[in-house]
């Protein structure tokens, strides 16, 4: 079936068939590799991607739900040679480890500061309770929330 | 040493990891995110028990399917049927039986994922099913099922020190107590993943998500018959391994280049998280009993130790996991008179193997969760105690080997006990008697051998190649798995050769452009490879030197142009070979690491009374790093070993039932959330190393070696309970013991049936 919708800023019109997860439409089909499978259960959010907004698992959704609708991707997320607020925190505060979580927790992040652009400690953990992480401990992404809460506002 | 720190630029300082990136970006390319032209999707089939002989495989239905490329078993395995790094007994298709459940059959290369994925279902085994060893303390006995003709003992290390008989004689208090600790699974977010592909050369070419490259090559070249130099094995950025990816991935190694061959074409083999779950090899679970006599002034007078670890189905690490066990069985403590004894025996478990603390996890949380029992038995403050036994400079180990570095043991707990309100805190909670909630604190240390040591060669090298405009290009053997090998090792060169870190580019690690290096395991890549990388640096200076030494003021970019003028190579290969390590297997004792590093943990928690729910409420940690190379980088391992111990402390159980894993995904088998995670404090103490590059010694192991114990030892400051057993679930801190249903059903059981 043909569906039509935004990914990372572009019209985009694709052949899917029925059965096809998103996560295989922009890993297999768009070579967007950036979106991680880590379990392919909804419980790790490696595969995090922003749905009209709001951070889903691209492996519980259907390519076919995206029909119309918002998609943004770790690729999306740099504007030409910049770097997005988040990334840059989560490069400065030495956030990344393996970084096999790093495009769900940077979605996931940037999702909870569209929302809630001055979260409190307790705010961030629940917002990013949803990702795993085996490398970090969590400290640095924590430090990396705050650190891209104060970025977005320096820029605005 | 304290001249040398002040001089240093890049080393200790907070750099941006090489790879930050490409990872913050998403282009970073893991294993499963490669593609060959005209590959095809492997599919492996798994056994259907734990334990059973095979009788016959037929795999012609599916050889007849459209889209279907090759089907591989047994019979398709030119070289050896057999691979294992120490002992060679596992398979990579079954051969006349399977071990455990996530044992090979077959494999097929298909044109889709989901054909192979289907196809492979077609394939008809006829099993004989074989009784199943699910416990290893069952394993030596005469009666128990044979995992292996020869018998189920997989290994037996011991050290013997003094005489046991002898220092029990002259104690003033016997104590004994049994501990175990659970089965763990890595939990490496990036499943296992590869792809083969023939090369022109009538090898094969294969990239993966790979620790251990040198040892994989290893076994696909003996199950190819192909010499060393035709198998090419090139590593894939890894998303974690944590001991994982040094043996787990070889299998798919070997099972993706079968297929190639076969059909011809390249072959993709992606592992699932459930074909991860069910196949990979995971913590080792210990059983132990450990004894000690003590003077009533709190001076130990002996240690007797006999542990049972569950090696699963295959040797892999087990040989070595356990030496490591054997010898750091006693704590870092004086004890005159030691018995110890540890065998691995085989199960039809999950296999067992390489983890993060690599045998030192299991002894650590008997040894420490023991020490705060002679503490408590004795009427003595377990920091005192501590303090009183813990090794300092000269001592003499269980295994004879005398410590001459600085030993800061110490130093560590007295630091980490001031900065907590150790003692305080300790003696307030005590005497809780809440029926809500209830606060509790606890220590831990432990001493730790660096690098391999007596179980191995240790020497790696490193290439640092200088182009002609100034930039660098860095290689090894040794890899990044996120724990931030890279960053460490350009920090290294960039201080050697006095440059931005900028210019340097680290690349990963390729088996036919690098020499072998050995394994990054065992916390030993800053040390090993830093080490090389200081020496390759050392060359390079030497060699610039030599040509630009009357031109002073010269940048280092000028430098290495005159270089190239004058036709210097300014291409080097480093390389580092430890200090020598002994070790006597007959009679148990020996120099057994070339030098260790010391830590000490404190954790705070809050026990709910009414449920049984422990959370850590603040953690504190204390390493003797040597010298701090990445300071980010070293506060990022420090934090994530705390919430892996976490995990193990209290929350993770890969549990088996009949040798049948309860676990399939991350839905049911549960990690540490961020919403978990405490206030953590970090410090490091830099006390420098003569062998270490800089100073610097090892840390990723340490990390995360003794937060259980600390966890457990605050749960009964906080409860008045001991808890013998990991992980510490609602049940055993509320009840003390695991919650098992009857295996009959109370209205059965009401009915006195039987």
């Amino acid at each position: 079936m043909k569906i039509k919708f935004i990914l990372n800023g572009k019209k985009t019109v694709v052949d899917v068939p029925g059965g096809m997860r998103l996560i295989d439409l922009l890993r297999e089909k768009l070579n967007l590799t950036g979106t991680r499978e880590g379990c392919g259960k909804g419980e790790c959010g490696a595969c995090t991607v922003l749905l009209d907004g709001k951070p889903v698992n691209s492996c519980l959704i259907l390519a076919a739900q995206v029909d119309g609708r918002d998609i943004l991707t770790i690729e999306g997320l740099q504007k030409g040679d910049s770097l997005d607020p988040v990334q840059r925190a989560y490069i400065d505060t030495a956030a990344v480890q393996c970084g096999f979580c790093t495009s769900g927790f940077i979605l996931a992040t940037k999702s909870l500061l569209n929302e809630n652009p001055d979260p409190l400690d307790e705010e961030i953990k629940r917002g990013i309770a949803g990702n795993l992480c085996r490398c970090t401990g969590y400290a640095k992404i924590f430090d990396a929330v705050k650190t891209a809460a104060e970025y977005i506002k320096e820029e605005n | 040493m304290a001249d040398e720190k002040d001089k240093l630029k890049v080393v200790g300082t907070r750099v941006i990891r090489t790879d930050a990136f490409d990872k913050v970006t998403g282009r970073t390319r893991y294993s499963a995110d490669v593609n060959a032209v005209g590959q095809l999707f492997g599919s492996v089939l798994h056994s259907e028990y734990p334990h059973a002989e095979i009788l016959e495989i037929d795999t012609s239905e599916v050889e007849r399917l459209e889209g279907v490329r090759a089907v591989v078993t047994r019979e398709d395995i030119p070289g050896a049927k057999y691979f294992g790094g120490v002992i060679p007994n596992q398979t990579v298709f079954a051969v006349d039986k399977v071990r455990y459940y996530g044992d090979g059959i077959s494999a097929v290369a298909a044109d889709t994922p989901e054909l192979a994925e289907a196809a492979k279902l077609l394939i008809k085994v006829k099993y004989k099913p074989l009784p199943v060893l699910s416990d290893a303390r069952e394993g030596l006995r005469a009666d128990a099922p044979k995992v292996f003709p020869e018998g189920n003992l997989c290994k037996h290390h011991k050290v013997r020190k003094g005489n046991v008989e002898k220092g029990f004689a002259e104690a003033d208090l016997i104590i004994e107590r049994e501990y175990s600790t659970q089965r763990i699974e890595h939990s490496y977010l990036e499943p296992e993943a590869v792809v083969a592909e023939l090369s022109e050369d009538g090898g094969i070419k294969i990239i993966g998500s790979i620790q251990n490259l040198f040892s994989a090559r290893r076994a696909v070249a003996s199950v190819l018959n192909l010499p060393l130099n035709k198998v090419r094995l090139i590593q894939a950025p890894l998303g974690g391994s944590f001991g994982g990816k040094d043996e787990a991935v070889t299998v798919l190694f070997c099972r993706a280049a079968l297929l190639a061959i076969k059909c011809g074409r390249p072959i993709k083999l992606v592992n699932s998280r459930e074909d991860s779950f069910r196949e990979s090899y995971k913590r080792h679970p210990y059983f132990m009993r450990y004894k000690a006599g003590v003077k009533s002034d709190g001076t130990f007078t002996a240690m007797e130790i006999d542990i049972t670890a569950d090696a699963g189905a295959y040797a892999s690490m087990s040989p070595f996991v356990t030496w490591r066990s054997v010898v750091q069985a006693t704590g870092p403590y004086r004890v005159p008179n030691v018995k110890t004894d540890v065998r691995a025996v085989y199960t039809n478990n999950n296999y067992t193997g390489a983890m993060r603390g690599f045998g030192s996890p299991q002894v650590n949380f008997a040894v420490e969760s023991f020490i705060d029992e002679i503490a408590e038995e004795l009427g003595i403050n377990p920091l005192e105690l501590r303090l009183k036994n813990a090794f300092v400079d000269g001592d003499i180990t269980a295994t004879g080997q005398k410590l001459n570095h600085k030993v800061s043991l110490g130093e560590a707990l007295k630091t980490i006990a001031e900065r907590s309100d150790f003692v305080s805190k300790w003696e307030t909670s005590r005497k809780s008697s809440s029926r809500d909630v209830r606060k509790g604190i606890g220590i831990s240390c432990s001493y730790r051998g660096v690098s391999l040591g007596a179980e191995g060669t240790d020497a790696a090298s490193v290439l640092v190649s200088i182009q002609s405009d100034g930039s660098v290009i860095v290689e090894t053997g040794l890899v990044d798995m996120g724990q931030g090998a890279a960053t460490a090792i350009s920090i290294i060169v960039a201080e050697g050769l006095g440059i931005d870190i900028e210019k340097i580019h680290f690349l990963n690690a390729d088996t036919s452009r690098v020499p072998d290096s050995g394994p990054t395991v065992a916390s030993r890549t800053t040390i090993m490879a830093g080490n090389a990388a200081k020496n390759a640096c050392e060359i390079l200076n030497e060699r610039i030197k030599r040509v630009v030494s009357g031109e002073k003021d010269l940048g280092f970019e000028e430098k290495v142009a005159i270089c190239f003028r004058e036709g210097i190579s300014l291409y080097a290969v480093g390389h580092y070979k430890s200090p020598k390590t002994t070790w006597d297997e007959e009679n148990g004792y020996g120099d057994a690491y070339f030098t260790f590093v010391y830590g000490a943990n404190i954790s705070e928690v809050e026990v709910d009374m009414r449920t049984g729910k422990a959370k850590v409420d603040k953690f504190y940690a204390i390493h003797d790093v040597g010298r701090v190379v990445s300071l980010s980088g070293a506060e990022g391992q420090v934090y994530g070993g705390v919430a892996m111990g976490m995990g193990y402390a209290l929350l993770e159980d890969f549990h088996q039932t009949d040798g049948i894993p309860d676990f399939k995904n991350f839905d049911e088998y549960l990690l540490t959330t961020a919403a978990d995670i405490p206030k953590m404090e970090v410090e490091f103490l830099q006390n420098p190393d003569k062998a270490g590059p800089y100073g610097a010694k090892s840390l990723g192991e340490p990390s995360t070696e003794i937060v259980a114990p600390a966890i457990a030892n605050a749960v009964y400051n906080a409860t008045g309970k001991r808890i013998r057993n990991l992980p510490l679930t609602l049940e055993r801190v509320l009840i003390g013991r695991e919650l098992v249903r009857p295996s009959k059903r109370g209205s059965e059981i009401a009915r006195g049936e039987k």
